[in-house]
């Protein structure tokens, strides 16, 4: 029965979108609140039937009914309970049913606050309808979650392994937030379009903004997660698909940057529009990427070519509508902005400038290898050397002028006087340029840089705290996350350069050393988990003599799925990670120990925490605002 | 007897043996190994080197680089021997050539390019804002 219901319910959803869609769209005129009524009406009635297919899966996958082939490939009854419920992601099908699931909530919450006025809101609606019918019929004819299977299996085939991890069962819902919250600003986009832009950028913000506090944790919490499943201390690894989140992130970035100038004095319009149409564009090339399984990896469940077929056919309607659009409508905006050659404009520009260029490296890094294999069969890598000589040099560069744009005023700003203002950082750049030199070796220039760098950015931040008391809470909040992208930079290049290691084999007895730490192998054990074994791995941290704290990595296998896991045991201080991951069984009780000390590793993640809380602060002030100020475009009532 | 037996675990293991455990006892040679290996591409995993990979092959592949190394070839030489076994798929770092120019340059093209309408946009604001009342600034 379950099943059937959430068929059922997809189905009305589907013809609910498509209501949504014609009567969003028409509402867009200005005589036309019935129409607009019914818009919704069918989005707060399609959210209901997308929550209710949702959750009919979530009960198949905790019940474990393998009646339905999806539960049955993808789950297990020895599987924890979480893990049932991550699993309802952890495959394709599952995985598109959140996708239109989080789309329906934007779609809901976009009419909910009702921001930018009855027209522009309807309009977006309609926009958001389309898109949801679209990716409901994707789900219905080529990826649905709710086959049956006859007869069923007793039991079911397991969950990878990989994906039976806290941080993984959380990364994707997090992830899609920040995908799917762009289709908001581009729906927003879409409707300025449709009916003539005024104050889109304002009535938007705050979906960018809870899109781009969403891509900055999801990305957070995978890169985390490949740091300590992994097995080998890196945190970012270049792959496709992590590409595919990044391009989204730094688009979002330049969006959240121009539509700021657009709101405030009618600067970049067309630009930000095009912006809020690539944003989601990033979002639907990523998904592409990851679930036509062009790219192979842990994140592609399945590579089925009439799914590829479809996203792709999606893709080029979706983007070629918006474009086309753009095309027919953005020569009638009224352009002309007006500032002055050093003024806060200016940096928000430059700003736009480095972040495409930097979203061009990867975007190009991450193609290129799939188009030239088309073209001549040629078959390259594109490795982090690559990224390392085109978008390092363009994201530092970036990150040298970040702490002006925040001194500069809106349309004329004094260069000197900002240069004043920011003497002090520059101090404390100094400072740590300094002491990077006096404490860590081997000296490398790049470390130098990039401390020195860090503490510009941070220095700023805090100038800006001092500078501003009693100022807007946006003032803070691109304080906060300036500065965590200083902090961020910290950890990346302490990881990157002075992270020390040791391979070794040991007996139980021995002792190694790895940096400062030294560490005795107390044999290993076998434990029995819910659904693995595992070979545990008892290391104590040493102290002269004396047993300062045991740390257990492990090696789980699984058998349901025949896969197995390294389970790394991490011991940090916060500023420094000690991390041991286990090697193979080299027989007579005889294990390889891998260990790494990887300074200030704590701070990548932490620094994309502080950047987020900027956002959320941003947001916070955003959503208090409307109350205190009017609107600058009244909008007649209803 | 204890040769042969660590002969014989030498032989029987190599396929589980995941991590490389030959490591050179000059820090000069290991360092410059190391950096070796980050630059070759294990073939069969998804986008690692073959110096942080688990699988057999990039195993085997380290050896080789080892081996190579041990009789007196200069990290070029290795590549280009990789490079003609493998194909460019192995480096890490795609080679300059005729169909990589674009490659490696577009995103400095699209720096270039993006700057120029930025000082585009730029000029024509600012002539716009020597138009403007002194009150709105």
């Amino acid at each position: 029965m379950t099943g059937e219901l959430g068929q059922l319910a997809l189905c009305f959803a589907l013809a609910l979108s498509l209501v949504m869609a014609a009567s969003g769209l028409t509402g867009a005129r200005a005589n036309a609140a019935t129409a607009r009524g019914i818009a919704h009406g069918a989005t707060m009635g399609m959210l209901v039937f997308i929550a209710l297919a949702f959750g009919t899966l979530t009960y198949a996958f905790v019940t474990s009914d393998f009646s339905i082939a999806d539960v049955a490939n993808n789950s297990h009854t020895l599987k924890p309970l979480i893990y049932k419920i991550s699993g309802v992601w952890g495959n394709h099908e599952g995985s598109m049913l959140l996708w239109v699931l989080v789309l329906s909530l934007y779609a809901g919450l976009v009419s909910a606050l009702g921001r930018g006025g009855p027209q522009l809101t309807s309009a977006a609606l309609g926009i958001q309808g389309l898109l949801a019918s679209a990716f409901l019929l994707f789900i219905l004819f080529t990826s649905n979650p709710f086959l049956r299977l006859d007869p069923a299996p007793f039991e079911g085939a397991g969950l990878n392994p990989l994906l039976q991890d806290p941080g993984l069962a959380i990364h994707p819902p997090m992830l899609y937030a920040g995908y799917v919250g762009l289709s908001a600003s581009f729906s927003y986009a879409a409707a300025a379009l449709i009916v003539g832009e005024e104050g889109w950028a304002r009535a938007a913000r705050p979906f960018m903004l809870i899109a781009w506090i969403a891509l900055t944790c999801g990305i957070a919490l995978g890169s985390w997660w490949a740091y300590y499943e992994l097995g080998w201390g890196g945190f970012w690894f270049w792959d496709p698909v992590e590409n595919a989140s990044l391009m989204p992130w730094l688009v979002a970035t330049a969006l959240l940057h121009s539509a700021l100038a657009t709101e405030r004095t009618g600067a970049f319009r067309t630009w930000t529009l095009l912006l809020a149409i690539a944003g989601f564009s990033m979002s639907l090339i990523g998904t592409f990427l990851v679930r036509s399984g062009v790219l192979s990896s842990v994140h592609a469940f399945a590579s089925d070519p009439t799914r590829g077929f479809f996203i792709m056919v999606l893709i080029f309607c979706a983007i070629g509508g918006a474009l086309g659009l753009f095309a027919w409508r953005a020569p009638t905006l009224k352009g002309g902005a007006a500032f002055d050659t050093v003024s806060r404009e200016t940096a928000l520009l430059l700003n736009n400038v480095f972040l495409v260029a930097a979203c061009a490296a990867v975007f190009v890094g991450t193609l290129y290898p799939l188009l030239l294999d088309a073209i001549n069969g040629e078959k390259i890598s594109v490795g982090p050397p690559y990224y390392a000589a085109t978008f390092a040099p363009i994201f530092f560069a970036l990150l040298l002028l970040v702490p002006f744009g925040p001194m500069l005023g809106w349309r004329r700003g004094d260069l000197k006087e900002a240069a004043r203002a920011l003497a002090p950082a520059l101090g404390i750049a100094a400072v740590a340029a300094l002491a990077v030199l006096a404490i860590a070796s081997p000296r490398f220039l790049t470390g130098v840089c990039a401390f020195a760098v860090a503490g510009w950015l941070i220095g700023a931040s805090i100038l800006s705290f001092i500078k501003r008391k009693g100022a807007r809470a946006s003032a803070f909040a691109a304080a906060l996350a300036h500065a965590g992208l200083g902090v961020t930079l910290m950890g990346v290049a302490g990881t990157t350069l002075w992270r020390s290691e040791a391979l070794t084999v040991l007996a139980p007895g021995q002792t190694m050393t790895v940096g400062p730490y030294t560490l005795r192998f107390d044999g290993v054990t076998q434990e029995q988990g819910p659904n693995y074994r595992a070979s545990r791995a008892h290391i104590a941290l040493m102290d002269g003599a004396r047993v300062q704290s045991l740390l257990t990595p492990e090696q789980r296998i699984y058998p349901a799925e025949g896969q197995d896991t390294a389970n790394t045991a991490i011991r940090t201080t916060g500023f420094q990670d000690l991390y041991l991951a286990l090697g193979d069984d080299r027989g007579n009780g005889r294990w390889t120990l891998r260990a790494y000390v990887s300074p200030l590793a704590p701070f990548i993640w932490l620094g994309g925490l502080v950047m987020a809380f900027g956002g959320m602060l941003s947001l916070w002030g955003r959503l208090r605002a409307p109350a205190q100020v009017p609107s600058a475009v009244a909008q007649p009532a209803e | 007897m204890k040769k042969f037996l660590f002969l014989l675990m030498l032989l029987t293991t190599p396929l589980l043996a995941a991590p490389v455990t030959d490591t050179f006892s000059d820090p000069a040679m290991e360092a410059r190994a190391r950096n070796l290996q980050r630059q070759l591409r294990c073939l069969v995993c998804q986008g690692e080197s073959i110096d942080e990979s688990g699988a057999p092959l990039a195993a085997e592949l380290r050896h080789l680089v080892r081996q190579q190394m041990t009789d007196g070839r200069s990290d070029q030489q290795i590549e280009d021997y990789l490079r003609a076994r493998y194909g460019n798929f192995i480096l890490m770092k795609p080679p300059l050539q005729a169909d990589t120019y674009f490659l490696w340059l577009a995103p400095f093209l699209v720096l270039i390019g993006a700057g120029a309408v930025a000082m585009f946009v730029v000029s024509k604001a600012r002539r716009a804002v020597a138009e403007l009342p002194p009150d709105l600034l």
